[in-house]
């Protein structure tokens, strides 16, 4: 037994006809803070969903820690047509293994919306919030879980550049966990190679559905070290650095 | 009393007046509209959320056949529920044919197609949009289906008005199942056919006018409800402040 969150091993997706992810197999470890990265298409999303276990793989096999608590974040939170409370604290509510009523549901939700500044709102229309403030919220419903593993689906895709620090802001937060000794697991999805230089302690590039490159952060932006382990991600990342 | 003018004139009088005549008919079909919309309604929002989320084998032909019975004439339906209610058929001991009873079934049966289709189709787009997110979130089936439905709810308000549109308009059906009896099953559109046809112009276009001032001032009301809903609680339907397109 491994002391991994999560470990894929020879994890293969389809899409309809299309294979979204080619025998891939890694492990992330606690605390890790690991970058998806890739062009569009490169299956970084249909990652995130067979880590999360909305997908379910076609060949091979996901494991993970028992009792792990997982949520997601996805690119265009859905919000309801209700107060920023009460959209934070239905996505507790929902969570049965918490057992929270709906009064206890509404008091920790309080106490999130404190944590990622949006308590002057909480009344508000959940939909009338900016765009930053709604992706806030949304990570406010993720985190109020109290998930071991955060998955982001390029949270910040849509945002503008103040609203984009923000949620950095939090993610970095976030990754800090409760306490030293509870470090949030971080995964997500992102284009941005600033914010995973600034963030990521590990990054994994993805091409055409395989796996091309796994590198501490470090490693992944050193381009001769880069170039020698995957010439893809070499190319990819001065690509977009150009 | 030939001329169209004359008749429109002669119609506003009556309505003015409260014609007893009338007003009656108005407040009987309104009942039996109002009646088979709501038993309708509830039946048909919760049958449309639960195929939007729900996923077995057949559902396609399920679908195929919903979306046929939009197109469901009314006289047909009006017939078979003759053949269930009349005094040989399997519900004729109930004695219902010609009663506001047998006209309410006629209506709830051509108004759930309706409203299970058109719901169908609202909470379906928005499943397909957002529906794994309450997935992650922990919502199985029958929840989603309901929290989806329950944020539509501007959007199914729309429906209801069409169900009730659908409703209160129909001839066939309740000329068949209600009979058309004058103080007891007579309701506006068998009444307009009937005054048609002797001659009394004035009052069925009198109470024409009332029918479609009845559905003009509902979805005044529903148009009023939607941009309320939507000022108060945000609309998805343009990207917020802070999104980039």
């Amino acid at each position: 037994m491994t002391s991994a969150v999560v470990q894929l091993r020879e994890v293969s997706v389809s899409l309809g006809p299309l294979q979204a992810l080619k025998q891939v197999s890694l492990s992330i470890q606690p605390g890790e803070r690991v970058a998806l990265v890739g062009s569009n298409g490169s299956g970084k999303s249909t990652l995130l969903r067979t880590v999360h276990g909305l997908l379910s793989p076609l060949q091979g096999q996901v494991d993970r820690h028992p009792a792990l608590r997982q949520a997601m974040l996805f690119q265009r939170p859905h919000l309801l047509r209700m107060s920023a409370l009460n959209n934070v604290a239905l996505g507790l509510w929902l969570d049965r293994s918490q057992g929270l009523n709906w009064a206890q549901s509404q008091a920790r939700a309080s106490g999130a919306l404190q944590r990622v500044g949006l308590s002057a709102v909480a009344q508000h229309g959940g939909r009338q919030l900016s765009g930053g403030q709604q992706q806030r919220l949304a990570m406010a419903r993720a985190w109020v879980r109290q998930p071991d593993v955060l998955l982001l689906d390029e949270p910040t895709a849509s945002l503008d550049p103040h609203a984009k620090r923000e949620v950095e802001a939090l993610m970095a937060d976030f990754a800090a966990g409760p306490s030293p000794d509870q470090p949030l697991t971080l995964i997500w999805a992102s284009h941005n190679l600033g914010q995973v230089k600034r963030l990521a302690t590990r990054v994994i590039y993805l091409e055409f559905g395989r796996v091309m490159a796994d590198l501490p952060v470090a490693d992944f932006f050193n381009p001769d070290l880069l170039a020698e382990c995957s010439p893809a991600a070499h190319a990819f990342v001065q690509g977009e650095l150009s | 009393m030939n001329t169209f003018s004359d008749s429109i004139g002669t119609a506003l009088t009556l309505i003015a007046s409260w014609d007893p005549a009338l007003w009656t008919v108005v407040m009987r079909s309104l009942a039996v509209s109002a009646t088979a919309c709501l038993l309708a309604y509830g039946l048909g929002v919760v049958l449309g959320a639960w195929l939007a989320v729900s996923r077995f084998a057949g559902r396609g032909a399920v679908l195929v056949g919903l979306n046929t019975l939009l197109a469901l004439p009314s006289v047909v339906v009006g017939l078979v529920v003759y053949l269930l209610l009349s005094r040989t058929g399997p519900l004729g001991s109930l004695g219902w044919l010609f009663s506001f009873k047998a006209m309410v079934i006629a209506q709830v049966i051509l108004v759930v197609p309706v409203v299970t289709a058109l719901t169908r189709q609202v909470v379906e787009d928005v499943e397909r949009q957002h529906g794994e997110q309450w997935v992650s979130l922990g919502a199985g089936p029958w929840l989603r289906g309901i929290l989806l439905a329950w944020d539509e709810r501007l959007a199914l308000l729309t429906i209801g008005v069409a169900a009730f549109g659908r409703a209160i308009s129909e001839v066939g059906a309740v000329m068949i199942v209600g009979g058309n009896i004058d103080g007891f099953t007579r309701v506006m559109t068998t009444a307009i056919a009937l005054e048609t046809s002797k001659g009394d112009l004035p009052l069925a276009l009198g109470l024409g006018l009332v029918l479609l001032a009845v559905v003009l001032l509902l979805n005044a009301a529903v148009a009023g409800l939607r941009r309320w809903g939507e000022k108060r609680q945000g609309s998805q339907v343009t990207a917020p402040k802070g999104w980039v397109a």
